[in-house]
């Protein structure tokens, strides 16, 4: 991997004063949309897209060419674009990245998949702690604005296009697209009953189409190049690159662009340089900790949708978390689901109680009080959230456990039989380990 | 029976010029005042490090809400400090990536160090620390925001250096 840190997003995302339109246009930036715009039909946009394959990047992995086409043509009602930069997903920072460096992109990606749906306006939602990161692209969208690739008449197109950045304020349930629309309205984050699809009734009840940051990103390129070129990676059902957002005890740490259907393997060995000099992996959670784990013995498991599937995983938001022999996973699993407590928007009963009593009995378990039944009472909870909470964050906090528990079972019982962990070294002594570490 | 009489006991609060541009500037960018509660909340707090309950007020009007209304909307969002904060909002992260690479330790650290825990602030009114949920900086785990700059690969060295710096 010399030069480029990727195949397509990442190719020039290194590249100096890339932030500046001067520099993004030097690339090939806005050809897209100075090509498309008011001179190919919005359909035609629709179609190339559907037939790239690209499936959304945010963690539901759905079609986005699909996701356009239920746009009803016929409805008299405005439409928007909102692209969710809610990047909340714990183990998920590439988002960050690919707009703190190519924000100009994503705009472009904005106004074309806007055009596509026949939306005027489209608003970019950024979780709160991206303070800096709107500043950049409110630069953005002021040079855009000023060289006529936004606004009244984008491009000379006789289209009208535009985009407002809004910051969320400290809330991971603003991830979930109805959430995101109501917090985005006006309303607390929490979410709607579905249906209707934001689709056909979405931001102040009008059809609106919620893409994430890089599959928006995607969009400019596969219209320029058509679906075959963006098929040249990637597997038949998972096209494309995907930027996988590596985190742990690695000697790298990182974001890296990777065709889909790699092995994780050859992501953690080579990508990352494998594990740091005395360390080795005990399970990878490879998509955002809302997905079950893997054990070490699937390292060879490939990275793409349909694969992790078939080990009943997810490439979700693409956060490969690698956790190591040393770490207690009782302690990993209490700690994941704290978040979802913590972050549970309390609207539904199942979330709502399910996350706090799978956080207390997880957390008497890593302090030795567990008891006999406390791994099926786990279970039970677990079971009765999956599938029957209101949104995606039960199923959040239920799935890991579930996931932990299928291939971990033995060390949680230890936990529970003997009162205390087995994980080679105890959590001080790790931390003495990293107190001698150097950083690069 | 008597009515409960709630004493007003601030003036009420003005906007700047300057914050007045700006309010307005985003009340543009939606079809209805409510869409931009999370930005003129947004615009307050940035002026003063937090918002008042006269500022409250004042946001309300400007979005054509009722109060409780907003103080239901401020309160369902974490970032926003109804009550004053030190200078140097110094938030840690805890979740699991940070936790791997030692947040536990670097949180009790800067708690001995700075004698105050969670959500407490400083004698001088210069820190206040918050342990706070993923911050999307996994790679550069353990890290810290201070107000809205993010700081990776911290240890407690790194820390230290870091708390010199912030008067």
């Amino acid at each position: 991997m010399s030069g480029e840190r990727g195949p397509f997003l990442f190719k020039d995302i290194d590249t100096p004063g890339l932030t500046g339109i001067d520099v993004y246009r030097k690339g090939g930036g806005y050809r897209a949309l100075a090509e498309m715009l008011g001179r190919r039909p919005a359909d035609e946009c629709i179609e190339v897209v559907k037939a790239s394959g690209l499936r959304g990047r945010g963690g539901a992995g759905f079609p986005a060419g699909l996701k356009w086409s239920f746009v009803p043509k016929a409805s008299p009602k405005p439409r928007y674009l909102v692209c969710n930069a809610d990047e909340s997903e714990p183990g998920t920072f590439k988002d960050r990245e690919l707009m703190e460096k190519n924000p100009h992109l994503l705009l472009e990606g904005v106004a074309l998949a806007g055009y596509a749906i026949g939306a005027h306006v489209g608003y970019i939602y950024l979780r709160g702690e991206f303070d800096y990161i709107q500043v950049i692209l409110d630069r953005a969208i002021a040079e855009a604005r000023s060289a006529g690739l936004l606004g009244a008449n984008v491009a000379g197109s006789g289209y009208a296009f535009d985009i407002h950045t809004h910051l969320g304020a400290g809330a991971y349930i603003c991830g979930e697209e109805t959430a995101l629309l109501s917090s985005l309205e006006g309303y607390r984050g929490q979410p709607r009953l579905k249906p209707p699809f934001p689709a056909v009734e979405g931001l102040y009840a009008c059809p609106t189409v919620v893409n994430n940051v890089e599959t928006l990103m995607n969009v400019p390129a596969i219209l320029i190049n058509g679906a075959k070129w963006f098929r040249q990676w990637g597997t038949e059902k998972s096209p494309g690159t995907k930027i996988l957002s590596v985190s742990g005890p690695v000697k790298r740490p990182g974001n890296y662009e990777i065709p889909l259907g790699i092995p994780l393997r050859q992501l953690i060995d080579d990508y990352c340089g494998g594990m740091r000099e005395g360390f080795r992996v005990k399970a990878v959670i490879p998509g955002g900790s809302s997905v079950p784990p893997l054990p070490a013995s699937k390292l060879d498991t490939a990275l793409d949708y349909e694969s992790l599937n078939a080990e009943g995983t997810f490439l979700g938001s693409g956060g490969v978390i690698v956790i190591d022999e040393q770490t207690c996973l009782v302690d990993s699993l209490w700690n994941i689901i704290r978040f979802y407590e913590h972050e549970s928007c309390g609207k539904c009963t199942p979330c709502r109680e399910g996350t706090y009593w799978m956080t207390e009995i997880l957390e008497r378990v890593e302090h030795g009080q567990g008891r006999a039944g406390d791994l099926d009472l786990l279970e039970d909870l677990a079971d009765n959230i999956l599938g029957k909470s209101f949104c995606a964050l039960g199923d959040a906090a239920a799935m890991p456990v579930q996931g932990f528990l299928k291939h971990f079972r033995d060390e949680f019982q230890h936990h529970i039989t003997h009162q205390r962990c087995r994980a080679n070294r105890r959590r001080a002594e790790i931390e003495a380990r990293f107190g001698e570490r150097v950083h690069a | 029976m008597s009515a409960v009489v709630v004493p007003i006991e601030e003036a009420p609060a003005t906007l700047s010029p300057q914050a007045r541009r700006e309010v307005d500037e985003v009340l543009a960018h939606y079809p209805n005042p409510r869409s931009a509660i999370l930005p003129v909340l947004w615009i307050l707090q940035r002026e003063h490090g937090w918002i008042s309950p006269a500022r409250l007020r004042l946001a309300a009007s400007l979005v054509e809400l009722p109060e409780p209304e907003v103080f239901g909307i401020a309160t369902f969002y974490t970032m926003f400090n109804l009550k004053p904060i030190g200078r140097h909002h110094l938030q840690v992260c805890m979740t699991l990536s940070c936790s791997l690479m030692g947040s536990d330790r670097l949180f009790r650290h800067l708690q001995s160090k700075l004698g105050i825990g969670h959500g407490e602030t400083t004698a001088d009114g210069r820190f206040t620390l918050r342990r706070v949920e993923c911050l999307a900086a996994c790679g550069g785990a353990p890290c810290m925001q201070v107000n809205f700059d993010y700081h990776e690969n911290l240890d407690e060295a790194k820390c230290d250096a870091l708390l010199e710096k912030l008067k």
